[in-house]
């Protein structure tokens, strides 16, 4: 029988939560439109971007939960909108158990130590200015956690040595390092207020293959070592496949699709996810050679106007006419994994 | 059948106040007509600088190509003046660049973009280029090509930008194009109709094509010869199921072993390669990729190796080739 994942508290959301433990992260019925203004003085709203619009989802404790989809799709939005980067404009994210919504600045801020970040860009997202083990050491005063600056100092280099770095890099500048080094330096100082949860946000897409898998494997290492749960946000395929336990995919500010990661990549259920799995290119001249490559036709929309009914309709290979009319529930069809399409 | 490009020996530095940046170390290779022939490898490794020096499109200063020989239908284009390199640019041999937003003029129409092209080397009027530039979009699959002439490139999507690019790069009908990452800054399902696009292309209009790129799934798909670069240098070269399926360089081996696959069985690890790519500032005499290789030996450190044919069509530059480690089959 299929359940409604849309409404909060649902039955079938609620026994998958049960099959699973507890769910640290839930994502319910989140909205964030974006406006647009016209006028120099007077601003008027004159549309709204639709960057993520009425979705679900619940975050495992010790999962790694993949976020997929193309740019503008609304994935980083939405983990923006979880680290109140962004006050969403609809729904209600509830961490352990929280309801971040309902909470003060100052009620979030012990919150925000359980909840960290690790961005894309390894050059931007640190200060230039500031050395390597300022960088990691700054969230730890922030958050009061080590007072004593000689502790911190140790706590520094041991951060370090934890993402294969030399403790000697404390005082380096950024600039003095490559980007993969860069990169292990923004995990440290993730790990440097021992949080919970982290949302890596296309944390190795900027990375050199050789040097990707370096940081990959250090991900997992740390997941295990530390008990974290990550976000896994990401445009590429064949690294969510490796890395994550289940995937969600994003299509235009939806979730089209919710499954366990080997049942997602075997069994794609609708057709955007078929046809983003199809556009992978394999590494392997004999497997790419016997592939029939169904390339799917038109570009995404814009998020400002999206087309009515089911958002992916226009470039859909199997839409119906009521597909231009009806936006497709977000559905159990089969234990676990959840689509939102009215043809499968 | 005589290649339609030959590298011999080529070599490009820049002379920066670090040091000489050894960017392109005698590399050669050769381009049949109508091959489409990858050049891969990681940030740094040379491939971008080799494909700029075909086109001698190298900023002097700081850069400069120091040797070799780039022999294009039996012409050294090194040899060639400047005036007659420009006829040879965008005529002979078409360029397709990574970033479409900045490899289009902001404020010249599409069909502006398109038309320039065809009345600087065949001084096509101004009807004719027009009718030329209609069938060309039309050619590169975008609609309403009509409306789309009279459109700048702000108006279009980056997948858009990139067939115009395309485009651009076909109108003087030329016999190679070189494609630095084409679709590194597209989504995938974007990607797969770019690629898709240049391989029907290529193949219909009988054009050669080198693409540069770091992505090894674009070239299983793409390629039919593989170069892997290296430090500047190109450590393993032969067709696509040779590079891919025996492999006979170690950095080959790792580069394969590094990236996941979606086909492949989850739960087991990556073998990231170990280390940093050297410093092209300070390059030895020895193998550039020693510090990094689980197979080095005394060799290694005491001399390059050269590309050594190992099967018909394949080399590889390792002193280590034999090892039976390197046997291993991998897929």
């Amino acid at each position: 029988m299929n359940q409604s994942f849309a409404s909060p508290g649902t039955e079938g959301a609620a026994s998958a939560a049960a099959a699973r433990g507890d769910a640290l992260v839930r994502v319910r019925n989140l909205q964030m439109y974006f406006p647009v203004t016209e006028g120099a003085f007077v601003r008027r709203v004159v549309a709204n971007v639709k960057a993520v619009d009425d979705i679900s989802f619940d975050i495992f404790k010790g999962e790694t939960l993949g976020l997929v989809g193309e740019s503008g799709c609304g994935k980083t939005t939405t983990g923006r909108c979880i680290l109140q980067l962004e006050k969403a404009t609809g729904g209600h994210i509830w961490f352990d158990g929280q309801d971040l919504n309902t909470l003060t600045k100052e009620q979030m801020r012990p919150l925000r130590q359980r909840i960290q970040v690790i961005f894309q860009d390894p050059y931007s997202s640190l200060n230039p200015r500031m050395k390597i083990g300022d960088i990691i050491a700054e969230p730890m005063m922030v958050h009061g956690i080590i007072t004593d600056a000689r502790k911190r100092e140790a706590r520094v280099r041991e951060l370090l040595g934890v993402c294969g770095l030399n403790p000697r890099f404390a005082d380096r500048y950024p600039h003095e390092m490559s980007g993969g080094q860069r990169q292990r330096v923004g995990i440290a100082r993730a790990l440097a207020v021992n949080p919970e949860f982290i949302i890596c946000d296309e944390a190795v897409s900027a990375l050199d293959v050789s040097i990707q898998a370096q940081v990959i494997n250090l991900l997992e290492d740390l997941r295990e070592q530390f008990r974290l749960t990550y976000l896994f946000i990401s445009h590429d395929l064949s690294i969510v496949h490796h890395l994550c336990h289940r995937v969600a995919v994003m299509y235009l500010g939806h979730l089209v699709e919710l499954a366990e990661t080997e049942e997602l990549f075997s069994n794609p259920l609708h057709p955007y996810t078929q046809a983003l799995l199809e556009a992978v290119p394999i590494p392997d001249p004999t497997v790419e050679r016997a592939r029939a490559h169904k390339i799917i036709k038109g570009e995404i929309p814009s998020p400002m106007n999206p087309p009515k009914g089911c958002v992916f309709h226009p470039r859909c290979p199997i839409a119906v006419e009521s597909c231009g009319s009806k936006v497709p529930e977000f559905l159990e069809a089969r234990p676990g994994h959840w689509v939102a399409c009215t043809e499968v | 059948m005589t290649a339609l490009l030959e590298i011999r020996d080529l070599r490009t530095q820049f002379f920066t106040s670090a040091g000489v940046v050894q960017a392109v170390d005698g590399i050669s290779y050769d381009v049949a007509p109508g091959e489409t022939v990858a050049v891969v490898g990681e940030s740094g490794c040379g491939k971008s600088v080799s494909a700029m020096s075909i086109l001698r499109l190298i900023p002097n200063p700081p850069g400069k190509i120091v040797g070799g020989q780039i022999l294009f239908d039996g012409r050294d284009l090194l040899s060639l003046s400047e005036s007659e390199m420009r006829a040879v640019r965008g005529k002979d041999i078409g360029m397709i660049f990574q970033e479409p937003m900045t490899s289009l003029n902001p404020v010249l129409t599409i069909e502006r973009q398109l038309t320039e092209t065809l009345e600087q080397h065949l001084g096509t009027s101004r009807e004719a280029g027009h009718a030329r530039a209609l069938e060309l979009l039309r050619l590169v699959g975008i609609s309403e090509p009509e409306r789309r002439l009279k459109q700048y490139p702000h108006h279009l999507s980056g997948g858009m930008r990139q067939r115009v690019m395309i485009a651009m790069a076909l109108a003087c009908e030329p016999k190679l194009i070189i494609a630095d990452e084409p679709t590194t800054a597209l989504d995938v399902t974007i990607q797969a109709q770019i690629l898709e696009l240049m391989k029907d292309l290529t193949r219909q209009l009988g054009v050669a094509m080198v693409i540069i790129t770091h992505n090894l799934g674009v070239v299983a798909r793409y390629a039919d010869r593989v170069n892997v670069m290296y430090a500047g240098r190109i450590v393993e070269s032969g067709d696509a199921e040779q590079i891919y399926h025996n492999p006979k360089h170690p950095y080959t081996l790792a580069l394969l072993r590094s990236v996941p696959r979606m086909d492949a069985r989850r739960g087991g690890r990556l073998h990231p390669v170990v280390g940093q790519p050297p410093d092209l500032t300070k390059l030895d005499a020895g193998c550039s990729f020693r510090p990094r290789c689980k197979f080095a030996s005394a060799q290694c450190a005491a001399a390059k190796p050269e590309l050594v044919e190992v099967a018909p069509g394949h080399v590889t530059a390792c002193w280590e080739r034999d090892r039976a480690e390197l046997a291993e089959v991998v897929g």
